[in-house]
C-alpha cells in the first residue's frame, strides 16, 4: 500500500482466534487496516462481526486465551509479540481507547479526578498540579461545568452522557495520536448521542488526532469518518472514503445496511426493509463468501471466499460480482 | 414446565464438573469409606465401646493382638471407640443441619416471597441473632439445664440456620422478580403452587450446597461442645470427646489423641471438599467445559 | 454519614437489651439456686448472703438493678470468687485474649493475605492449586485438633516452646496459642483474598487500566484493592468476635488465664453471673465489630456512602 501521509497504523493479516469446545472461532479473519495521521476511519458492523475484538487486538488487549496471527505496525513498529512494556508505554499514551459502557469502563471506586490524572502523572510524569491543570482543561474541553467539583465526584454521581465525556476526555490525557472509539455513543440516548458526536468532529477538528470508530449505527458515521470499513463475521467485506461508499456500496451487505437506514427525504415505506436471515455464527461458517446465505446476489462463484477486489479509488469490496456490480445491487435492493 | 427445562441441563452439566474434579472423586471415596467403616466395624468388632478391660490399658496399636489403635484408659478398644465417635458425628452432624436447613429455608424463603414488611421483620430478627454469641449461649444452657442431649442438638441446630436464612431469602428474592413468575400471578396461579412449583426446584441447588457445608460446621461445634466436656454423655463417645480423652494422655499415649483427630479432620475436609466443588458446579458464571 | 451511625446505634442497643435480658431470664430460670453446690447454711447465714446478692427481692427488681448496673458497665460479683467482681475477673482475663487475638489475626492476614494475592495472580497454576488445596486444610482441622498437636510436636516432644501457663510479656508462652488460632484464619483469609482478587481483576475497569497503560502495581494497589478488600473486610467482623470463642479452646488446651477460660471455669462451677456477664460482653463486641464492619464498607465503596 503506498501512501504519502505516513501510516500510523496498519494491520496486515491480523487474525485473531479463540478456543471454543474443542474448536477455534476466529473472531477476526485476516483483516487488512490502514490509518493515516489525522485520519478518521469508521468501521461498521453487526454484534460479532468483529468490530470490537477489531479495536482490543490494536491494543494488544484481546487476552492470553487468544492466539493472534498477522501484524500491526504503529509508525512501522511491529506491535504483534512485542513485550507487555513495550505495549503499555504506547498505550494510554500513544493509542488511547475509549470504551462503550462508561459506567463500568470507569472504576466506581475512584473519584474521577484520580481516574483522570494517572495516565498523565504516569506517562508524562506529570506532577499533581499539572495533571489536575490539564484534566480541568480537558473537562472544559468536552463540555463539562463545574470541573472543581466533578473532579472530586465518583462515576455514579454523573448521568450517561457525562461519563461518555469523560472517558473521552480521560483518552486525551496524554495527547495520543490515535483515538480508538468502541461504541462510544451507542449506550446513549439519541438526543445525548447527538451532543457526543458533535463534541468529537470537535476535537478532531481542534486537535488533529486520528480515530478509529466503531459502531453498527451507519448513520453516526456519515459527518465524522473520512473512510469506512464494514466487517462482517470477523471479515472485513468493504473499504471505501465515506461518500463513494455511501453512493456506490460494491458489496450486498453494506447495500442492506444503508438500506436499513430509516430516511426522512423519502417516503416512509411500510416496513423498514431488513437483511434476510440471521447473524451469522462463528462456529457455523460456510466455506466461501460469509455473507452467502443471506445475499439476493448469490451465484456460483460464491462458494469460493472472495478476495478484495478494486470498486473504484481506494474502494474494495469482497464480493465476487464484477464492474457492474453497484448497478445490480442497487436493482435487487432499491 | 419453565422451572425444569433450564434445570435440568444445568444439572447435566453441573454433575459433569462435579464428577470432573479429582479432589471431589477422593473426598466423596474417603467419606464413602468413613461411613461404611463407622457402621460395620463395631458390629464386627468383638471389642465393645464401653466395658472396660481393666487388664488391657493403654494398649500400643498393633495389629496383632486386632487392636488396631490400641485401647484407652479403661482398657477399651480405642478403635471402636472412634468407628462410635464417628457414627455419633456424622448422626448429629447430619440431623442437627437438616434442622438448620429446614428452619432456614422456611424462613428464607417466606421472608423472601412475601416480601415488604414480613421480609423486614424477619430479617431484622435474623439481624439481631446474628449478634448474639451461640457458642457461649449454647454452654450457658448447658449448664443450666443439664446436658439434655436432645438440647444440644436443637442449639446446635438452631446456629446455622441464619446464613441459609439469608441465602434463600436472597436467592428468593430473585426468582421472585424473575417474569415468569410475574406471568404466573398474573394468570391468577395460587401461592401454594407458586412456591411449589417456581420456587422451590430454584432453591434446591442452594440448599444442597449450604446442607454440606452447614454439615462440618454442626460437626465442629457438637465436637466443641463434646471436648469442653459439654457434649454427649459417658460412655458414649463423640470424636469431641474423644479428643478431650487424648488431650489428657497425649504426653504418655499420643495414639489416643491422634486416631480421633484425624477422622474428625478427614469428615470435616471431606464434607468440606465436596460443599466447596458443589458450590462451583452450580455457579452458572463458571465456563463450561 | 451522622445519621447512618445513629440509625446503628440505635438498632445496637435493643439487641443488646435482648441479649442482656435472656442472660438474665436463663440466670433466674435455672433450677436450683447459686449456692446449692455449698453445705446446707444456717438460715441467718443463707439470709445474710442472700441479702447481699440481692436474691430476697422481687425477681423484677433484680431485672431493674441488673439492668441499672449493666447500664454502669458493672456486671455484677461473682459467686465463685467471693470477693471479686466479675468486671475485675474480665479486666484480669482480657489482656491475655487480646495478646493472642491480635497476634494471630495479624499473622492471618499477612500470610493468609499474601498467599491469597499470590494464587490470585496465576490462577491455575501449580502453586495456586497447591496453595488452595493447603487453605482446604486449614479451615478444616478444627483449633483443637491443631494446638494439642502442636503443643506435642513442639512443646512436649522437641521442648522448643513451653507447654502451656502465661506469662505476661513473654513471646515464647505467646507463640504457640497464636498460631494454633491463626492457622484456620489464616486458611480463611487466603481463600477469600484469592476469590475476590480473581473477581476483582475480572472488573470492566481494569481493562480501561490497562488500556491506559497503567503499570501492574498500580492496577493492582489503587484499582483492584478496594474491590479486594470488601469481601474481606466482611469476613473479619464475624471473624474477630469469633477469635473469641475460638480461643475458648486454645485457653483450655494451653491452660491460659484467659476469658475463655473464665467462662468455662465459671460454666462447670455454675457461676451463673461470670457466664452470663462474659455471654453479655461477647454480644457487645459482636455488635460493635459488625458496626466497624459496616463503617468499613461505607468508606470503601462511594457507592454505597451516597445511599447512606
Amino acid at each position: 500500500m503506498s501512501a504519502s501521509p505516513p501510516m500510523l497504523l496498519q494491520a496486515r493479516s491480523l487474525t485473531v482466534g479463540y478456543q471454543s469446545a474443542g474448536r477455534e472461532l476466529l473472531a477476526l479473519d485476516a483483516v487488512d487496516l490502514d490509518l493515516a495521521e489525522h485520519e478518521c476511519l469508521g468501521v461498521v458492523g453487526e454484534s460479532g462481526s468483529g468490530k470490537s475484538q477489531l479495536l482490543l487486538a490494536l491494543l494488544g488487549l484481546s487476552g492470553g486465551a487468544a492466539r493472534i496471527a498477522g501484524s500491526i505496525r504503529y509508525r512501522g513498529e511491529e506491535l504483534v509479540g512485542a513485550g507487555t512494556e513495550r505495549l503499555a508505554a504506547l498505550r494510554g499514551r500513544r493509542i488511547a481507547m475509549v470504551f462503550q459502557h462508561a459506567l463500568s469502563a470507569l472504576n466506581p471506586h475512584l473519584n474521577l479526578g484520580t481516574q483522570l490524572m494517572e495516565g498523565a502523572r504516569y506517562h508524562l510524569h506529570l506532577g499533581r498540579r499539572a495533571a489536575r491543570a490539564r484534566a480541568s482543561e480537558l473537562l472544559a474541553t468536552v463540555q463539562i461545568s463545574d470541573v472543581a467539583r466533578r473532579l472530586r465526584q465518583y462515576p455514579h454521581e454523573l448521568s450517561g452522557g457525562m461519563r461518555q465525556r469523560v472517558l473521552i476526555a480521560m483518552a486525551l490525557m496524554c495527547d495520543p495520536e490515535v483515538l480508538l472509539l468502541d461504541e462510544p455513543t451507542t449506550a446513549l440516548d439519541v438526543t445525548v448521542q447527538a451532543q457526543v458526536l458533535q463534541l468529537l468532529r470537535t476535537l478532531r477538528e481542534r486537535t488533529g488526532v486520528a480515530s478509529i470508530f466503531v459502531t453498527h449505527d451507519l448513520a453516526a458515521l456519515a459527518p465524522m469518518a473520512d473512510r469506512i470499513a464494514v466487517m462482517y463475521a470477523g471479515r472485513i467485506v468493504e473499504q471505501a472514503p465515506v461518500r463513494d461508499l455511501y453512493a456506490m456500496p460494491g458489496h450486498p451487505y453494506t447495500a442492506g445496511l444503508l438500506r436499513s437506514l430509516p430516511r426522512l427525504d423519502t417516503p416512509i415505506p411500510e416496513r423498514l426493509p431488513a437483511i434476510p436471515g440471521q447473524p451469522p455464527d462463528l462456529a457455523a461458517l460456510p466455506t466461501g463468501c460469509a455473507f452467502a446465505p443471506r445475499c439476493p446476489l448469490v451465484f456460483e462463484p460464491c462458494a469460493e471466499r472472495p478476495a478484495l477486489r478494486e470498486r473504484g479509488t481506494a474502494h474494495q469490496a469482497a464480493c465476487h460480482l464484477d464492474g457492474a456490480a453497484a448497478r445490480k445491487i442497487r436493482e435487487a435492493w432499491p | 414446565m419453565s422451572a425444569n427445562q433450564p434445570a435440568g441441563s444445568l444439572w447435566a452439566h453441573s454433575w459433569r464438573r462435579l464428577r470432573a474434579s479429582a479432589g471431589t472423586r477422593y473426598a466423596a471415596l474417603l467419606l464413602g469409606l468413613i461411613i461404611a467403616a463407622a457402621v460395620t466395624v463395631p458390629w464386627l468388632s468383638p471389642y465393645d465401646y464401653s466395658t472396660p478391660v481393666w487388664t488391657q490399658i493403654f494398649a500400643a496399636p498393633s495389629l496383632h493382638g486386632g487392636r488396631l489403635f490400641g485401647t484407652d484408659a479403661l482398657g477399651r478398644d480405642l478403635l471402636v471407640r472412634v468407628m462410635w465417635g464417628c457414627r455419633i458425628s456424622l448422626l448429629v452432624g447430619i440431623a442437627a443441619s437438616l434442622v438448620s436447613v429446614f428452619i432456614g429455608v422456611l424462613w428464607g424463603a417466606t421472608a423472601g416471597y412475601l416480601g415488604g414488611r414480613i421480609d423486614g421483620v424477619l430479617m431484622r430478627i435474623v439481624d439481631v441473632l446474628y449478634c448474639v454469641p451461640f457458642i457461649p449461649l449454647v454452654i450457658v444452657l448447658e449448664v443450666l439445664f443439664g446436658r439434655n442431649f436432645l438440647l444440644v442438638f436443637v442449639a446446635i441446630g438452631a446456629v446455622s440456620w441464619l446464613d441459609i436464612a439469608r441465602m434463600v431469602r436472597g436467592q428468593t428474592l430473585s426468582i421472585r422478580a424473575e417474569e415468569y413468575v410475574e406471568a404466573a400471578l398474573a394468570l391468577g396461579v395460587r401461592t401454594p403452587t407458586m412456591i411449589w412449583r417456581h420456587v422451590l426446584p430454584n432453591l434446591i441447588g442452594l440448599v444442597a450446597v449450604y446442607a454440606t457445608l452447614t454439615i462440618p460446621s454442626v460437626i465442629l461445634f457438637e465436637a466443641v461442645l463434646s471436648f469442653l466436656g459439654l457434649g454427649v454423655h459417658e460412655p458414649l463417645a463423640s470424636l469431641g470427646s474423644l479428643l478431650a480423652e487424648g488431650f489428657i494422655e497425649m504426653q504418655a499415649h499420643p495414639a489416643l489423641l491422634i486416631f480421633p483427630a484425624l477422622f474428625l479432620a478427614a469428615i470435616i475436609l471431606c464434607f468440606n471438599q465436596l460443599g466447596d466443588a458443589l458450590r462451583d458446579a452450580l455457579d452458572p458464571r463458571q465456563e463450561l467445559p | 454519614m451522622g445519621r447512618y451511625l445513629l440509625g446503628r446505634l440505635l438498632t445496637a442497643i435493643p439487641t443488646l437489651l435482648i441479649i442482656a435480658t435472656l442472660a438474665f431470664v436463663l440466670l433466674h430460670a435455672a433450677p436450683g439456686g447459686p449456692f446449692d453446690s455449698d453445705r446446707q447454711l444456717v438460715p441467718q447465714i443463707q439470709h445474710s448472703i442472700e441479702a447481699r446478692y440481692h436474691l430476697d427481692e422481687p425477681v423484677w427488681r433484680q431485672f431493674v438493678r441488673y439492668l441499672a448496673n449493666l447500664a454502669r458497665g458493672d456486671l455484677g460479683p461473682s459467686f465463685q470468687y467471693r470477693n471479686t467482681s466479675v468486671n475485675e475477673l474480665i479486666a484480669q482475663g482480657l489482656p491475655v485474649d487480646a495478646a493472642i487475638g491480635l497476634t494471630a489475626i495479624l499473622f492471618a492476614l499477612l500470610v493468609g493475605g499474601a498467599a491469597g494475592l499470590f494464587a490470585a495472580t496465576r490462577p491455575g497454576s501449580r502453586a495456586d492449586r497447591a496453595a488452595m488445596s493447603l487453605a482446604m486444610l486449614g479451615i478444616s482441622v478444627p483449633v483443637f485438633v491443631t494446638a494439642p498437636l502442636l503443643m506435642l510436636v513442639f512443646a512436649i516432644r522437641l521442648h522448643w516452646l513451653p507447654a502451656g501457663d502465661w506469662v505476661a510479656g513473654s513471646w515464647r508462652h505467646l507463640l504457640l496459642p497464636s498460631l494454633a488460632l491463626a492457622l484456620p484464619y489464616c486458611a480463611y483469609i487466603a481463600r477469600i483474598v484469592r476469590a475476590a482478587a480473581i473477581e476483582a481483576l475480572h472488573q470492566p475497569y481494569i481493562r480501561t487500566a490497562n488500556a491506559k497503560g497503567l503499570p501492574a502495581y498500580l492496577i493492582l494497589c489503587r484499582h483492584a484493592s478496594r474491590a479486594t478488600l470488601m469481601p474481606l473486610v466482611s469476613f473479619l467482623g464475624p471473624a474477630l468476635a469469633g477469635l473469641l470463642t475460638g480461643s475458648i479452646v486454645v485457653e483450655q488446651v494451653f491452660g491460659l488465664p484467659g476469658i475463655g477460660r473464665l467462662f468455662v471455669v465459671g460454666a462447670l462451677n455454675r457461676d451463673y453471673t461470670v457466664v452470663t456477664g462474659i455471654t453479655v460482653l461477647y454480644g457487645a463486641l459482636i455488635i460493635v465489630f459488625n458496626l466497624l464492619v459496616d463503617l468499613c464498607y461505607a468508606w470503601l465503596d462511594p457507592r454505597i456512602r451516597s445511599r447512606v
